[in-house]
């Protein structure tokens, strides 16, 4: 269960609505079971009824920013995560930052509903998040099943970034901290591997993918208005056999388009319909970029520069990246 | 020379005011390089989006190699030391997936190195026939 109560939240929204301060509100809304919970715009105070906020509210907000401040002033709530995402579109110039009140909202990780099933088996029917522990009542059991929640977190929040807020107008609670995590444990996993190892692994996980480009669209980073993907000559726009190369050309080129942009908000391997860790590519380039170019965390300041837009005469040259690991390690 | 034997497809991307001209160079003097290199000229080495070698790869290419003037000598003051960078992330992505790290290249060659480029050119071509055909990146439905 999350610390910050829905009626704290509502409390806000209600508030600035009300006073007329901002026109609509970014939150989250209940879809048709209790954890498929989907961002919203809600316009009303009555409509703020349907507003959510619980262990299943991992979706990050940031990106509807860029349409929504176009027709409102908008109030939104951010996780600390989040508030990066909403930092690196600012530096890009994406929306105004007058057009938004952020309320940075203190997080205590959220669930990972395929985690979940995993643990609590199909036809779940409700979730209900009591202190530590989920609640579950399935189809198939008469018992609800109880999931002690620190079991079932996102990969994300796992490895959480920070619990502090990067950046906000208020908060709904004391500043958090800055949390230390172990993120790159999994991609130094899969360097230590052999190349044929790592090609089939990635030949398996990629081949799973169905171009449904959930990942494009949900990616904070992603904002472009038309996407090279979109284009029916990219070679790369539709479903591929499973053998070729063109799901990992797509997914390649997705990470690269956002190297440098990328926040590591995890919402690509969250949404992933195929369970694809795609942060893992993400996750690479920011690895060898600190390791190269220094540590730079992306939306930590707005307009702060990113590696692969600047340079120094001393750079690692693109033949020596590769001194020191064995080619058959 | 048996007619079958293997020969691999070159992409070389190169520059317009340096490696290009480097190309011309060496044929000016007469070196040999294979015939199997595929010269494409590209204004600067930073034009040459990650895209542009993936694709490459995709319909057929065995090697790429990306040629540019020396860091420090670009055209346009700093176009190579973005390519710099930007390729040291991509190869080491392309090397993530497992792919042979030996069929992509970053060779800085200028005006003046006809001789650098035809070694550069017949070194890299044999790296990559001793490697073989490109099988991991290739697409069935870009080939003929």
């Amino acid at each position: 269960m999350q610390k910050m109560t829905r009626e704290a939240l509502l409390e806000k929204a209600r508030e600035l609505l009300s006073s007329g301060k901002v026109s609509a509100v970014l939150g989250w809304k209940k879809g048709e079971f209790d954890y498929d919970v989907t961002p919203a715009v809600f316009d009303s105070v009555d409509a703020l009824e349907d507003f959510v906020w619980g262990d299943f509210c991992g979706a990050n907000l940031s990106k509807y920013l860029i349409k929504e401040t176009k027709k409102h002033r908008v109030l939104v709530f951010l996780k600390p995560c989040d508030t990066y995402s909403m930092n690196q579109l600012l530096t890009e110039h994406r929306f105004e930052r007058e057009q938004v009140h952020a309320v940075g909202v203190p997080c205590d990780g959220m669930a990972d509903i395929n985690l979940l099933r995993r643990k609590a088996g199909e036809g779940i029917v409700s979730v209900d998040s009591i202190g530590e522990e989920i609640k579950v009542e399935t189809l198939y059991s008469d018992e609800p099943v109880i999931i002690d929640r620190r079991e079932v977190l996102l990969e994300r929040c796992v490895n959480c970034k920070s619990k502090k807020h990067a950046a906000f107008d208020e908060l709904l609670s004391d500043a958090g901290e800055d949390s230390s995590s172990d993120r790159f444990q999994d991609v130094e996993k899969l360097e230590s591997m052999t190349p044929d190892e790592r090609f089939e692994f990635w030949q398996n996980e990629l081949s799973r993918c169905i171009r449904c480009n959930a990942c494009r669209d949900v990616c904070p980073a992603c904002t472009c208005e038309t996407c090279v993907f979109n284009n029916p000559s990219s070679g790369a726009e539709n479903k591929a056999p499973v053998n070729s190369f063109e799901e990992q050309m797509f997914h390649i080129i997705r990470a690269f388009h956002v190297a440098g942009r990328c926040t590591d908000c995890g919402e690509c391997a969250r949404v992933c319909p195929e369970h694809i860790p795609l942060h893992l590519i993400n996750r690479k380039i920011i690895k060898d970029m600190n390791a190269f170019y220094g540590v730079f965390q992306a939306g930590a300041e707005v307009g702060a520069k990113s590696p692969l837009l600047d340079y120094t005469v001393s750079d690692i040259e693109p033949g020596a990246v590769f001194d020191g690991r064995d080619h058959d390690a | 020379m048996p007619i079958n034997e293997y020969k691999p497809l070159i992409v070389a991307f190169c520059c317009n005011w340096c490696s290009y001209a480097g190309a011309d160079l060496a044929g000016n003097n007469r070196a040999n390089y294979p015939c199997d290199v595929k010269i494409i000229r590209v204004p600067c080495s930073c034009r040459v989006n990650p895209m542009f070698i993936l694709k490459a790869f995709q319909r057929g290419a065995d090697g790429v190699i990306l040629c540019g003037c020396h860091p420090g000598d670009c055209h346009y003051t700093s176009g190579n030391y973005f390519t710099r960078r930007r390729m040291a992330v991509l190869f080491s992505l392309l090397d993530f997936f497992g792919i042979e790290r030996e069929r992509t290249r970053v060779e800085w060659i200028s005006a003046a190195e006809g001789a650098k480029f035809a070694a550069t050119m017949n070194e890299f071509t044999k790296t990559v026939a001793a490697l073989g055909e490109n099988r991991r990146l290739e697409d069935l439905r870009c080939k003929k």
